[in-house]
């Protein structure tokens, strides 16, 4: 084999970073460049057109007078129906996550699984369409019944809508949304505990409930608690299935089950855009930033869980 | 045209951690050097500052200088992608490309290095690497199957190809034996005792059985104690090695006494 | 589990087989779920007969009664820890149970009534002119089709070079920091929220009363890049340290590293994370409801006028259905449309998660046949 030698390298004529990957390496850093400054864009674009939305006149905001009191009670109705969202979902995801990961016999647990991966892609207008047009006319009974024994708790106050279309519902709706999230992701974080510790447990004699205690919650609690704030900064800003589901009013109340019902923010913008005068879009797009912060501040919150349950994990 | 390496005062950081200190050597060309020493002495270490594969590694650095042909590897102007294609590397794992075929594996350093070439010429470069492998006869009616599907000691010497493929003048070697059965192993040690006809080869091996079998030099690595920087202690022919070291600690480890 | 499951106690003794006594323990037979299941069920009907309530509220009466009795009876026989253990599996096959319930009924709701919306006219016309029933999703289905296509050209490029960027280039400098940070908080950006930001950002060009679709599409990618970015750098995280060594070795530079060696290994699972992120993004409404408007006619350019999309045609059919006929019963025009784009759109969603699946499974076994 015969072994041709190579020009020796010139010395000094070529740059040590070639130009190629200057080219590429600057395309990548360019792209993570727009990625902030399409975050920045939002702020900003959304700060200049919705600033005027903080002081526009008095007319614009009623039945409310000023920007802070018109948002104030879509801030509490979007917080009341997250809340009812997760009240109702968090306990039956964590029950389907271990359901899938420890309880079902395998045959089951894996196409279980893929549904529930499935459900989690279907979009929130389909949800909405069968909250509006199914659930609102069979929930009825329910509310009827909560009205007739339980009105000595606020959220039961009513009387209960006619049509179906209140906070229960919406709360419902957006629980079942939810559902697949937050499961979807619990079940993975429960999956990923290590067998070892498992079987320590169980070496110890305990039952499988006693196991799934000691040994799987301990480990899964961060990536739990991360599943649970996506699945709330789902809720919160969720559109079109409380817009389709909820009859909306500017009030403030805990009644979940009457006629008027305090709106949501992400609601409020889809179904007032149409008619909004350039006036009116202000305001609804300074609502808009007041959604974001919101969020962010949630995200913000699980992070910080997250970060300080894993220094404890890694002490 | 196979090069010598002259090393001197070489030590070798990762960030602020001294991993090997002082290193001076030269390795002779057309010639099998074989590193041993016990594990986390900086062997393999020192290894990949010949080719400037340590710089990969994030806050890797290099103090001192490696002359290959009287051009400091380290001088500023030199491209260490240049460096790479003259000095080829074969590592401790078989790692073929898992998406190109065996044809295509061994062409890799040519074709992506983005020189145009003849299809005759190709499968002339193909035939010859291979042969030169020793894995012609083995594959050479599945080349356009996936280098995965070998078996390890195959892929292994596929590397190997792979890495005579581009022509280089020193060929370094990291353990190349270690994942890889007995037979597959003599299947190496047989190849690289015809490889040094043409090239300067450095290997690194646990093995001290092998470094006998193989080399023609042997170089010592050793800590001076725990946490301290690994260093050269011995560097000789090796049969002087093998049978009258000048460094006692040398001939502890040779005949078992620690490592 | 532990323990033997027989629950019979043989003569021994004492002090020979004190061993074996000690691991036997009363435990309930295999049967005792089953008995409890119909004793809950013939109870809860005998009490929805009598008290004339709802089917519903029968079998919740049954599931409750299930769900208690058994831990109780467990109790009593077998003690506290098992108890415990009985309680938690009944409580987690309950909530699996109950969650059925609701995703079972709306598929079944979509299903049933989408089959019947769902002909050829449904699928070819569009809604222009129409007045009560008949007309299609035509409109929408090209809107939908055409502002995802073009989020997708805006979100791919922009999402697979910053995964490159973090996970090849940017380890441990400031800027990966800032941006991995930055994906996190663009992940919790609201839908909404991402279309108002396109409508203020096309509001200031082009005046208040824009409404394109290519907004739409703009708003859809702020919503596809933070997922596209999160799956293709995993993805790239999993090619081995080893293939670039290698071919760094080879002297190839690093772009040419990247380009034809990391991105070739890593390219099915890239692939199915933008399959997934399109099949996200596609069912969004919010934003285009905002950004791209609604119109009931064809319109094939993004840059100017208004754009249909799927679901908003399903929020708008929700909302305006229109009017039965006079003199007839039923359900307004509007739902069966609403229903039938519902069916339509999840087949679409659907179908994008198995092509993503296949993809997935396609890709995968090559790089790991062996090792």
């Amino acid at each position: 084999m015969s072994v041709t030698a190579p020009p020796p390298a010139p010395r000094a004529a070529r740059a040590v970073v070639r130009p190629g990957d200057r080219i590429f390496a600057g395309i990548a850093r360019a792209a993570s460049l727009t990625i902030m400054l399409a975050l920045a864009g939002v702020f900003v674009f959304l700060a200049i057109e919705g600033l005027p939305g903080l002081s526009a006149p008095e007319n614009i905001y009623a039945p409310a007078e000023d920007f802070w009191s018109y948002v104030g009670p879509l801030v509490f109705g979007t917080i009341l129906a997250a809340v009812v969202a997760l009240v109702l979902a968090v306990p039956f995801s964590i029950g389907v996550a271990l359901f899938i990961s420890h309880y079902a016999p395998p045959r089951i647990a894996a196409p279980v699984a893929y549904v529930i991966d499935l459900l989690a892609a279907v979009p929130s207008v389909v949800f909405g369409l069968w909250g509006g047009l199914a659930l609102a006319s069979s929930i009825r009974p329910v509310t009827d019944w909560l009205y007739a024994n339980l009105d000595f708790i606020p959220f039961f106050a009513g009387p209960p809508s006619v049509t179906g279309r209140s906070m229960l519902t919406a709360g419902i709706v957006l629980a079942i949304m939810v559902v697949p999230i937050v499961t979807a992701l619990s079940r993975e974080v429960f999956a990923q505990t290590p067998r070892l510790h498992e079987e320590a447990a169980m070496a110890l004699g305990a039952t499988r409930w006693e196991t799934i205690r000691l040994a799987v919650f301990p480990y899964a609690r961060s990536g739990v608690i991360s599943a649970v704030m996506l699945g709330l900064g789902r809720a919160l800003g969720e559109t079109m299935a409380v817009a389709m589901v909820l009859s909306a009013a500017p009030v403030v109340t805990l009644n979940l089950i009457s006629d008027t019902n305090p709106a949501t923010i992400a609601q409020n913008i889809a179904s007032n855009y149409k008619e909004a005068t350039p006036d009116k879009q202000a305001v609804l797009i300074a609502t808009g930033l007041v959604l974001f912060a919101v969020t962010f501040a949630v995200n913000f919150a699980a992070r910080w869980v997250i970060a300080r349950s894993e220094r404890k994990v890694s002490r | 045209m196979a090069k010598s390496i002259d090393v001197s005062d070489l030590s070798i950081y990762y960030g602020d951690f001294l991993a090997v200190e002082g290193v001076n050597m030269t390795i002779r060309a057309k010639a099998v050097t074989a590193f041993i020493g016990p594990s986390g002495c900086g062997k393999s270490t020192f290894l990949r500052t010949l080719n400037r594969m340590h710089e990969v590694i994030p806050g890797a650095r290099v103090e001192g200088k490696v002359m290959v042909s009287g051009q400091s590897l380290y001088d500023p102007t030199i491209d260490p992608v240049a460096v790479r294609r003259r000095i080829g590397m074969v590592f401790q794992r078989p790692n073929p490309f898992p998406t190109m075929s065996i044809y295509d594996n061994v062409i890799a350093g040519v074709k992506l290095n983005s020189r145009k070439m003849r299809k005759s010429d190709a499968d002339a470069l193909v035939e010859r690497s291979l042969r030169g492998a020793n894995l012609w006869n083995e594959v050479k009616d599945r080349l356009d199957r996936p280098g995965m599907g070998l078996s390890g000691g195959q892929q292994q010497r596929l590397c190997i190809a792979r890495a005579i493929a581009v022509e280089p003048e020193v060929l370094l070697m990291d353990e190349p034996c270690s994942a890889l059965d007995p037979i597959s192993t003599s299947a190496i040690e047989d190849l690289i005792h015809q490889l040094k006809s043409e090239y300067t080869i450095v290997i690194v091996t646990h093995n001290m059985q092998q470094a006998a079998r193989v080399s023609d030099e042997t170089g010592f690595f050793n800590l001076k104690a725990a946490g301290q920087p690994g260093h050269l202690v011995e560097f000789n022919p090796t049969t002087k090695m093998f049978t009258n070291p000048d460094e006692p600690s040398t001939e502890a480890y040779i005949s078992g006494r620690f490592g | 589990m532990n323990h033997p499951t027989t629950t019979t106690t043989t003569l021994v003794e004492p002090d020979a087989f004190a061993i074996t006594a000690d691991l036997t323990q009363a435990r309930l037979p295999r049967w005792a779920v089953l008995l409890v299941g119909v004793i809950a069920l013939g109870v809860a009907g005998l009490v929805t007969l009598l008290t004339g309530w709802s089917p519903t509220g029968g079998l919740v009466l049954a599931v409750v009664l299930m769900v208690a009795g058994f831990p109780l009876w467990s109790m009593v026989v077998e003690g506290r820890r098992a108890a415990a253990d009985r309680l938690a599996t009944s409580l987690v096959w309950g909530a699996f149970v109950v969650v059925l319930v609701p995703l079972v009924w709306l598929i079944w709701m979509v299903v049933s009534h989408g089959v019947s919306a769902i002909d050829a006219e449904f699928l070819t016309y569009d809604m222009r002119n129409v007045v009560g029933a008949g007309g299609g999703i035509f409109h929408a289905l090209w809107g939908t089709i055409l502002v995802t296509l073009a989020a997708t050209l805006i979100s791919v490029p922009v999402g697979l070079f910053t995964a490159i960027y973090l996970v090849e280039y940017g380890r441990g400098k400031r800027l990966a920091r800032v941006t991995t940070f930055l994906v996190d908080v663009m992940t919790g950006i609201p839908s909404i929220v991402a279309g108002l930001f396109a409508l203020a950002l096309f509001v200031l060009i082009f005046g208040p009363a824009i409404r394109v679709g290519f907004g739409g599409a703009v708003a859809l990618s702020l919503l596809m890049i933070p997922t596209v970015v999160r799956s293709a750098e995993e993805m790239l995280r999993l090619v081995p340290g080893d293939l670039r060594e290698a071919s760094y070795a080879l002297g190839i530079p690093k772009w040419r590293t990247i380009v034809k060696v990391v991105l070739p290994t890593a390219l099915g699972g890239i692939i199915t994370g933008v399959v997934l992120a399109i099949s996200r993004v596609i069912g969004e409404t919010a934003p285009l409801l905002v950004v791209a408007g609604a119109t009931d006619s064809v319109n094939f350019n993004l840059f100017e006028g208004r754009m249909m999309t799927l679901p908003v045609y399903i929020f708008s059919q929700y909302s305006s259905p229109g009017v039965v006929p006079v003199g007839t019963e039923g359900d307004p025009p509007g739902y069966a449309r609403a229903w039938g784009a519902a069916l339509v759109l999840i087949v679409i969603v659907m179908v994008l998660n198995l092509v993503a699946r296949l993809i997935g499974t396609y890709f995968a076994p090559k790089t790991e046949r062996r090792r």
